[in-house]
């Protein structure tokens, strides 16, 4: 009932002739958590296509590759894309920190950019597992260069399969968070490469300094009353919570704002929308540690020289892998992989190589490239925003406020994400 | 009706059996001498520590696991197919109206189970629901009773089993139907068989024309369900779900 009172006054607000059309953002939530969870309510967003004809298909990029068996589902890369009828130009979308080519912010994204004309391409992050299994050399993500190599080589692949019967005008990419970053590196290889030689590259909401990012997603979870050992206490509370929602609720189905109104019902604190934002990230890290830590066998969560079967219990991997953050994984692990290669390489080196502050001269030089921001991004450290005010000039868009990707879908935010690319 | 039963019980014990001598083979394999990683499990997860999942009963892992890698086969080469060109032919409105026929027929289960928890709510409102909707609704396929705003349940026998207090019982992957666990297993069996007998009850059809109508329903089942195995890029799905089920029905139960 309450939600339904929330929902008619949005309406009301948005059909009101109160509601800017006078250049004013208004974006509902200020509260940078509050719009990092709940992000747009459907009032709020663009009007998208509900269908356009995507297709996913797979390809194999390292022949020689061995497989663990517990990965026998996902031994191929796999893609999505859609083309137009005639000519157009294509635009690559990678996905941000363990998101998959077939997840909603990318898919939300593919609509949009096709609903504009574009062919659309659209990749896993680096860090998803498909991604680590099949089209990573190293297998161990989170390298700005390495990763950017990864994607670049995974475009050519899947560009290969489409040129046959595509005609593309011209290449743009674009990515959202890490997809945003890792965008950043590729055109930057591009322009040795040579392939696509991208007219326009959009970054939606990038870290700046990867190290930055990851220390506060860690940090989120600290939220957790009781700290990260409560985890599970504090999972089972919040599924209590949603219980509740899920109880009152007078539908069996809460429709699409159900996020919302669970938000409007159990009157979440920012600790516990924290801490909810710090559980997500970790349960990707877990992934991504996990099936990079079981590719190379290296023995950082499973023990080495263990082969797991298809049968295996991987229960007590995951409850050690929730447990350890982005942090741990660059320490424990990353790092120790490069110190190997090359023992001159420090963990201060390391860390502030994974930055666009390390190809800064290029960024702040080339026209080409263009961010979307907010001010109030949870995943930036404090001034860490100014950086692309400073590098992108007019080139960057800094909204006041969306949190984390939570304005993405809103329709000032769609807008300007087409009319960048169609410059 | 008692032999009936007496045939979904032997079934059942013969189930139970099965996943005795197929529940095994989970170990992992050594290969070389098994050095101990930078953060061992033993180590770093001490006993009295919850966690999450652990409660969840598991026994007969290792058939579970086989069941659902044969589910994502069964659903990749023969469902989903099948689905989607169902979904090609059939036009939008008649999708709605079909899935809205078997919604229907799908409240039978929610009717003798809300009697069965004493719900006189539920039950009044499914009724309602059935009534409104077989005869104005032309037998099922316009939902006039939701435009009547009477809400929608769904109750099964597995939650009628746990309003009265049964435990869940092991985990268990069944064929095709996906995640369940004992109890709900035998619920799944028991709605089947009552549902079942009420429709020959109230229907007079050809053997040929239950066929096709059992197969259409497991079709508009599939259809409207967007869970596709192995795409969530967790190498822990079958944990996750496994947790993600039990605290689903558990929800269930108590809603």
């Amino acid at each position: 009932m309450r939600s339904a009172t929330v929902f008619m006054l949005l309406v009301f607000w948005v059909s009101s002739p109160w509601a800017a059309n006078d250049g004013t953002y208004d974006y509902p939530f200020d509260d940078t958590f509050v719009a990092t969870v709940v992000g747009t309510p459907s009032p709020f967003r663009a009007e998208l296509p509900d269908k356009i004809p995507v297709k996913t298909d797979s390809l194999t990029i390292f022949e020689d590759r061995e497989v663990p068996e517990i990965f026998w589902y996902t031994d191929e890369f796999k893609y999505s894309y859609a083309v137009q009828d005639g000519p157009a130009p294509l635009v690559f979308i990678i996905a941000g920190t363990g998101g998959s080519h077939a997840g909603s912010s990318t898919q939300m994204l593919a609509r949009a950019f096709y609903q504009a004309g574009f062919h659309i391409v659209a990749l896993s992050s680096p860090t998803y597992e498909n991604f680590v299994v099949s089209a990573s050399s190293t297998s161990i993500p989170g390298h700005a260069f390495g990763d950017a190599e990864d994607l670049y080589r995974a475009m050519e692949r899947i560009w290969g399969e489409l040129k046959g019967d595509t005609e593309v005008t011209g290449f743009y990419v674009t990515g959202y968070s890490l997809g945003g970053f890792n965008a950043a590196f590729v055109t930057w290889l591009d322009e040795q490469k040579q392939i696509f030689n991208f007219r326009k590259a959009l970054l939606i909401n990038p870290p700046w300094r990867l190290y930055s990012s990851l220390s506060l997603l860690d940090r989120m979870i600290e939220n957790i009353p009781g700290g990260v050992d409560n985890f599970p206490r504090f999972f089972q509370k919040l599924v209590r919570g949603l219980t509740e929602v899920y109880k009152k609720a007078d539908r069996v189905d809460l429709g699409e704002d159900a996020l919302y109104a669970a938000y409007e019902a159990l009157d979440l604190k920012d600790e516990q929308l924290a801490a909810l934002i710090g559980v997500v990230f970790r349960i990707a890290s877990s992934n991504m540690a996990f099936t990079s830590d079981v590719m190379t066998n290296f023995g950082y969560i499973k023990p080495k020289n263990l082969r797991l079967t298809k049968n295996t219990s991987l229960a007590k991997y995951n409850q050690v892998g929730v447990r350890l953050g982005f942090t741990d994984y660059f320490h424990d692990y990353f790092y120790p992989y490069y110190k190997a290669l090359d023992p001159s390489v420090t963990r201060e080196q390391l860390i502030e190589l994974m930055s666009l502050a390390t190809i800064e001269e290029y960024l702040r030089e080339n026209e080409k490239i263009e961010v979307m921001h907010n001010e109030n991004d949870l995943i930036l450290a404090p001034g860490e925003i100014d950086n692309f005010r400073r590098v992108f000039g007019a080139r960057a868009r800094i909204y006041p406020k969306g949190g984390h990707l939570g304005n993405m879908e809103f329709r000032d935010n769609i807008g300007r994400l087409i009319s960048v690319l169609k410059q | 009706m008692l032999i009936s039963l007496d045939r979904v019980r032997s079934g059942i014990i013969a189930l139970i059996a099965l996943l005795g001598v197929a529940g095994c083979s989970t170990a992992p394999i050594e290969v070389g001498e098994p050095v101990a990683p930078e953060f061992p499990a033993d180590k770093v997860l001490i006993d009295d520590q919850e966690t999450v999942g652990q409660v969840i009963s598991d026994p007969w892992e290792g058939f579970n696991r086989t069941i659902y890698r044969f589910n994502y086969r069964f659903d990749k080469y023969i469902f989903l197919p099948v689905v989607n060109a169902y979904e090609t032919v059939t036009p939008d409105v008649a999708e709605k109206g079909i899935h809205n026929f078997f919604n229907n027929i799908r409240e039978i289960p929610t009717l003798f189970n809300s009697i069965l928890q004493l719900n006189a709510k539920k039950t009044a409102e499914t009724g309602a629901r059935m009534i409104w909707n077989t005869t104005l609704g032309l037998l099922g396929f316009i939902d006039v009773a939701s435009g009547m705003e009477i809400p929608r349940h769904q109750e099964d026998f597995g939650q009628t089993l746990g309003y009265w207090g049964a435990g869940t019982g092991p985990f268990l992957m069944l064929p095709i139907l996906g995640p369940s666990n004992v109890r709900d297993g035998i619920g799944t069996g028991v709605d089947w068989y009552v549902s079942k007998t009420i429709w020959e009850g109230m229907t007079d059809l050809e053997a040929w024309q239950d066929w096709t109508l059992t197969g259409l329903k497991a079709i508009d089942e599939r259809a409207n369900i967007s869970f596709r195995y192995y795409e969530t890029g967790s190498p822990f799905e079958y944990e996750y779900i496994r947790w993600l089920f039990t605290t689903k029905r558990q929800m269930d139960i108590e809603r």
